[in-house]
């Protein structure tokens, strides 16, 4: 038999709430790393509500083990492989966050560059393109360049910005 | 007619298998290639018989022998099976169009990608696609959905260049944030009902409270929507596929928003038939298809440009599923199909023209038509079939839809075909604007001058000439998308052939084999729907 009760305890419900804020403010961050643990946070979060929702703790669930009512056994199936795939999820971001800090010196999940290029060239009603050489040769330089949220003081983002902007006019 | 129920799990055990193959061979390319085309080719023809033996009732494995409730069921019925008919397809296409690719990149260049790692994952991602459209229990979409993450993770970074990291940490990221909300829909979902078999589903939800209903079915929607780039959700697609190479976005383009929308169409037809946020789909419908194609014109580089135009016409597939009526969804599936196929003939074009001039920047391409005439050739049938130009499918599908819109006959659904008419035109434009750039002006620089090796030019070419075969063979296809939609609106032949003895499927469990084969037995004989369905029973 299998425990029925389904008024979950306020205190899991508490952390699984806390977990998801943590992860989910973690998420907005620039930072590959942070993202991450973020990710992490809310995975974990998932996982303690997937349990939540078995109902209350029983005995193990295990025919013949015990005459006391059973713990739901597909919740901890199902959180047993979500654990799994946050796990290799996690492996794939860190080598990402990785390959990133090789190539860039940083983790910093960047903006579409090119987006910004067309809304620049939009707001100075340049129609057309083939006229805009320099500002797509630019466009590479920017995204080596830019970085969205300065985490470093010593390297000035805004006058970077500048000077492909006035390379873009030229 | 006899079912074969053996074939219903090769989809994804077989392709599962060669990749497994594929990566022990790792060291020898050449036999990789004749694992994975040998492996997408009986996939292949497994679709090709489960389209026809699908057509006589759902097919029904549960694994393992557990039954239904208990294990996971796999259900192929007529939108399943003509979904991995088209799948299968496309990655047949797509893996000889890339083995052709990485030849040609191996003759002439110093690039040395780590090729080994794309055919494993290639069939990975085949194996998850599939599982995701046959799958039957919702967890187990869950998985499969993992399964389709993982391999593209892979995929969209290969070779680990600077750009491919920048946009694949965005993709990663939205993605795994998509699943994180499914996975929470599923924990509220078992929480409310008990269960999250898709076939128990649709019997146990109506009696939960109608507001939980509606919590539960907005998750669904976020998370699918997410995957299928729907409008507030779909600014992730535009940044990341284009970086990904031509064979990846292609597949990724023709396949993983449409498996988006298979799970929109399954779960929304069969666990919430009560079409409550069916304005609000109508809106996303508008918004979808007007943003996306909007970005699509402002945009001044080709595959950046087809990203978009695919967000966009994601919105007539919402459209349809909106509807929710017989002939609504006919034509979004039968619009799915020509989706599928024509956008990835698309992007496998895109990269021939990649190939051929060196970028795909419009403002440096130019003089194609005159320098490449077949390549114009096979550029201009699949753009005007996207954007509608009768007779080819995408008209017969965009008809379809709006026909369905006039019958509804609400000021909404008369706004949603006037979008959908003004995107059909924009479309039309944004595809014509490319044309006249890349391949009628005069290039500003000399192209390079390349030549495009044949293989490739022939898989890019067989891609474009099934997307043409969609509007020949258009009466039957489409005469089967509309006992497929049937289907889904009547809703009984699924549920009645899952859980074949009334509340429980076919198979073994809990020791009471002799119970339940006796159950079926009498189920057969009573139930109409269960009879024509003609569920495991034979397998047992």
């Amino acid at each position: 038999m299998i425990v029925t009760d389904h008024t979950p305890s306020l205190v899991l419900v508490i952390v699984v709430g806390a977990l998801v804020a943590t992860g989910v403010y973690l998420l907005l961050e620039r930072s590959l790393t942070r993202v991450l643990i973020g990710i992490a946070l809310i995975g974990n979060g998932v996982n303690l509500l997937i349990l939540v929702m078995g109902g209350a703790a029983g005995a193990p669930p295990l025919i013949g083990s015990s005459d006391e009512p059973m713990s739901d056994p597909l919740p901890q199936a199902l959180v047993l492989t979500a654990i799994v795939i946050t796990l290799g999820f996690t492996a794939f971001i860190l080598a990402m966050a990785y390959r990133s800090w090789q190539l860039t010196g940083h983790d910093e999940i960047q903006d579409d560059v090119e987006d910004r290029r067309i809304a620049r060239r939009a707001e100075r009603g340049e129609l057309d393109l083939r006229s805009d050489e320099e500002g797509r040769r630019n466009a590479a330089l920017e995204a080596a360049q830019v970085r969205d949220e300065t985490e470093d003081d010593d390297l000035p983002t805004t006058p970077a910005r500048d000077t492909t902007d006035e390379g873009g006019e030229r | 007619m006899t079912q074969s129920l053996w074939l219903v799990p090769l989809p994804v055990v077989v392709p599962l298998v060669a990749a497994g193959l594929a990566l022990t061979f790792a060291r020898r390319p050449r036999l990789q290639a004749v694992i994975s085309v040998s492996a997408l080719t009986i996939v292949l023809g497994v679709a090709i018989a489960l389209l026809f033996q699908a057509d006589g009732g759902p097919l029904v494995v549960n694994v393992g022998e557990w039954s239904a409730p208990v294990g996971i069921a796999l259900v192929v019925d007529r939108l399943a099976a003509l979904m991995l008919l088209v799948s299968s397809i496309v990655l047949l296409g797509v893996l000889a169009y890339s083995i052709a690719q990485g030849a040609s990149d191996e003759a002439n260049t110093d690039e040395k990608a780590p090729i080994s790692v794309f055919h494993p994952t290639y069939l990975v991602l085949a194996a998850g696609v599939a599982d995701a459209f046959i799958s039957g229990d919702l967890f187990n979409i869950y998985v499969a959905f993992e399964i389709v993450l993982g391999a593209s993770f892979v995929l969209i970074t290969l070779g680990g260049t600077r750009e491919r990291i920048r946009s694949g940490t965005i993709y990663v990221i939205v993605s795994l944030l998509s699943s994180v909300i499914f996975l929470v829909a599923i924990a509220l979902i078992y929480g409310a009902t008990g269960t999250l078999t898709l076939a128990q589903l649709a019997e146990r939800l109506p009696a939960v409270d109608p507001t939980t209903q509606l919590v539960l079915q907005t998750m669904l929607l976020l998370g699918f929507g997410i995957k299928a780039a729907i409008f507030p959700l779909s600014a992730w697609l535009p940044d990341s596929y284009p970086t990904a190479p031509a064979p990846v976005t292609a597949v990724f383009a023709g396949l993983l928003t449409k498996v988006g929308i298979y799970a929109i169409i399954r779960t929304q037809m069969l666990l919430f038939p009560g079409g409550r946020l069916d304005d609000v789909l109508l809106v996303l419908a508008i918004l979808t298809m007007l943003v996306g194609i909007l970005g699509a014109v402002a945009q001044d580089d080709l595959k950046r440009l087809l990203s978009f135009t695919l967000v966009s016409h994601i919105g007539y597939m919402l459209f349809g599923i909106a509807l929710a009526s017989d002939v609504g969804l006919a034509a979004t599936i039968f619009y799915v199909a020509h989706h599928i196929t024509v956008q990835t003939a698309l992007f496998l074009v895109a990269g021939l023209v990649e190939q051929r001039g060196g970028t795909t920047s419009l403002d440096r391409l130019g003089s194609l038509a005159k320098l490449s005439p077949a390549l114009a050739i096979v550029f201009f049938v699949p753009a005007l079939n996207l954007s509608g130009i009768p007779p080819l499918s995408g008209f017969l599908g965009k008809v379809g839809l709006l026909q369905a819109g006039i019958d509804r006959a609400t000021p909404l659904a008369y706004a949603v075909v006037a979008a959908g008419l003004v995107t059909s035109l924009l479309t039309l434009y944004a595809i014509v604007k490319a044309w006249n750039k890349a391949f009628w002006q005069p290039a500003p620089e000399p192209l390079p001058d390349v030549r495009t090796p044949r293989s490739m030019f022939a898989a890019a070419t067989s891609i474009v000439a099934v997307s043409v075969s969609i509007t020949v063979f258009a009466g039957p296809l489409y005469a089967y998308a509309e006992s497929a939609a049937a289907d889904l609106t009547a809703r009984s032949p699924y549920i009645s052939s899952v859980l074949v003895n009334g509340d429980r499927g076919d198979g073994v469990s809990d020791g009471d084999a002799s119970d339940s084969a006796d159950a079926s037995d009498s189920a057969d004989g009573t139930a109409d729907d269960a009879g024509t369905a003609g569920t495991g029973g034979e397998d047992s």
